[in-house]
């Protein structure tokens, strides 16, 4: 084998492993919402897309320094978290599984149109430009690495939040019995409120790495939503753990196909290796017979 | 106290039979109104598709009445339209053999999806979102077969003879198609009727209430799950292959991915899930909102009628769970319990 092609493949294998930190990141978000409201946000990725846009309008056009621009379109998408569980999510609480899927699917449609109407359908990029390292023989981008770094941090900061907060221990004792706990005297719905907003931060969070490497346009939920979901799934609904190992594993098998064939042939093979897995272990990962 | 009650099984049949003969012919007319006035032209373009949505939502319906949510559908159609089309293009096979063979293909990836699926009892939300995986693959895969495809530019079969080829399904006047789509959407709701009065469908709902006791009660829960499954799949890419053949055009945005997984969903929800007209229903209302929003708002501002459509999507499910058709019928059978309460109690 040629030395030039491993080193390739290395570059390709630790991409992947950047990637899969911001996915990791986008996946944890989603994972603590369901676990806890026990409702998949199919509108997660737009609600990073809004978030994106924030960070694009503050720093691109109103020149606000990009730390601060981040702050604010993490409490701008907190804030939507905790609109859409008040506005939408509450009301529907009992219905059936399905109306509750639904209905976060309509929101999907409504925030793409919303943002395509505030903003037309422009591809808009924040044109900060970082540099490329070279370690060796190796490049990798800065705003990859960056990313990664932010998001690992971002994970850990959410899980001292779970276990040494009050909050957080109610948070996580809710998702482990929720009939028990409102008797135990946890009020369920400021838990949810609560969890929501936390679900939005990290929506904000990952919008700005994401916007540091992607250009932002009204679609491009639909580029990372559904791998987002599938992440969930395979390390099991509610699973943080689980998610985060699944991010990694899928974003690598991303990174390897599309360093041998496509981009899209990355996701398939992605794809194809979710349904494989949910075959053997249907609960996930690492989720817990049921 | 014998006099003869007004309702009696049979009256009700026959004038249940009068109105759908009315309706039939009313729908049947509508091409020979438009040889006499171009007016009707646009219309009866807008029916074509409400009849093709309706034949695949009616399909979803097949599956989604007892709690198998597919968000997968959008594959289905996707796989239908597109092997066809293919075929078609690059093969010059005709659509007569093509699309048995897609239909084929169709059944074939429901079959290895669905399989370990209900094998491996993967319920609720899993199946939702292994099915999206589904819809999201089929999406890629046109995506990155894009020299053949198109990708997301789209597709557009070859044309073939003046405008009326029967070899290729292909027919420049609409009104060919009006009858094609009419008959594929009775035969969708003649499918409906069928499962509806079988034993399966006694076999599905005991699945969907308890599967463990339905399989210990002799149900074979697999099997079951898997016939209605191939079932709705198969005629889903059949309102796939319809769509293309009559618009002449397919990209991944018009009949894949879980764009259109969700807009079946929602559709059917809309109208309603547990009647047979109700993904009709759906069909009508999502397509005369989307159609009417689009029309009154025009060019001028992008992704206004979109944003109320999202909108209404949202306040329908929350407040109408039962779908319109649903809720009406609801609403009519509690008015009629209602009276006949108190014409016992006078």
């Amino acid at each position: 084998m040629d030395t030039i092609f491993d080193i390739y493949l290395l570059e390709a294998l630790i991409n992947g492993l950047l990637f899969g930190g911001v996915l990791a990141l986008l996946s944890l978000g989603l994972n603590l919402i369901f676990g806890v409201v026990d409702v998949v946000w199919i509108c997660y990725a737009e609600v990073v897309m809004f978030g994106m846009y924030a960070i694009f309008w503050l720093h691109g056009v109103y020149d606000l320094p990009i730390v601060l621009a981040a702050l604010l379109a993490i409490i701008g998408t907190g804030a939507m978290g905790f609109l859409v569980h008040f506005l939408v999510i509450s009301p529907i609480l009992g219905s059936a599984p399905i109306n509750q899927l639904l209905a976060t699917g309509g929101l999907l449609f409504f925030l793409q149109s919303f943002a395509t109407l505030l903003w037309g359908i422009e591809f808009r990029n924040i044109g900060l430009r970082l540099p490329v390292l070279q370690w060796g023989e190796l490049f990798f981008s800065y705003a990859r690495l960056l990313a990664f770094g932010i998001a690992v941090i971002g994970m850990a900061a959410i899980y001292l939040f779970l276990t040494r907060t009050y909050m957080g221990t109610a948070i996580r004792a809710i998702s482990q019995d929720r009939e028990i706990m409102t008797l135990m005297g946890v009020d369920s719905r400021k838990v949810y409120l609560v969890t929501s907003v936390v679900g939005g931060s990290l929506a904000g969070l990952a919008a700005s790495l994401l916007v540091l490497q992607y250009d932002v346009h009204p679609f491009v939920g639909l580029s990372f939503g559904p791998i987002t979901f599938v992440i969930c799934v395979m390390g099991g609904l509610g699973n943080m753990v689980g998610g985060f190992i699944a991010a990694f594993i899928l974003s690598e098998v991303i990174s390897i196909g599309g360093f041998y064939a496509e981009l899209e042939w990355g996701y398939v093979a992605a794809f194809v290796l979710f349904i494989i897995v949910m075959f053997i272990r249907p609960e996930g990962i690492l989720g817990k017979k049921s | 106290m014998t006099a003869i009650p007004q309702d009696t099984p049979v009256r009700r049949l026959e004038r249940r039979h009068v109105a759908a003969a009315i309706v039939a012919i009313a729908l049947v007319s509508v091409p020979i109104l438009k040889t006499q006035s171009e007016w009707f032209a646009y219309p009866m373009h807008i029916m074509v598709l409400i009849m093709i949505w309706s034949l695949a939502y009616t399909s979803w319906s097949l599956m989604g009445r007892f709690g198998l949510v597919s968000l997968g559908h959008g594959a289905f159609m996707g796989i239908g339209a597109y092997v066809t089309a293919l075929l078609w293009n690059y093969a010059g096979l005709t659509p007569w053999l093509g699309i048995p063979i897609a239909l084929a293909t169709v059944a074939l990836v429901a079959f290895i999806v669905g399989y370990p699926c209900f094998r491996f009892r993967i319920v609720g939300h899993y199946f939702a979102l292994v099915t999206l995986a589904l819809s999201e693959i089929v999406r890629q895969v046109i995506m990155a077969t894009r020299d053949y495809t198109g990708g997301s530019l789209g597709f557009t079969p070859t044309p073939h003879g003046d405008g009326f080829s029967l070899y290729a399904l292909q027919f420049s006047d609409r009104a060919v198609f009006y009858y094609i789509a009419f008959v594929a959407w009775v035969f969708g709701l003649w499918v409906w009727r069928r499962v509806d009065r079988s034993m399966d469908r006694y076999a599905l709902d005991a699945i969907s209430e308890d599967e463990d006791a339905s399989a210990a009660a002799g149900v074979r829960v697999t099997r079951e799950k898997l016939k209605i499954t191939i079932l709705s799949a198969v005629l889903t890419g059949l309102a796939g292959i319809l769509y293309m053949q009559y618009q002449q055009f397919i990209s991944p945005d018009t009949v894949s991915g879980i764009a259109i997984s969700l807009q079946i969903v929602f559709a059917v929800v809309a109208g309603g899930i547990y009647v047979m007209l109700g993904p009709t229903v759906g069909a009508v209302i999502t397509i005369l909102l989307a159609e009417s929003l689009r029309v009154a708002i025009g060019t001028t501002m992008v992704g206004l009628d979109t944003t109320i459509y999202g909108l209404l999507l949202v306040l329908f499910i929350i407040f109408l769970p039962k779908g319109v058709l649903g809720g009406i019928l609801e609403w009519w059978r509690n008015r009629a319990a209602a009276g006949r309460e108190r014409a016992d109690r006078a």
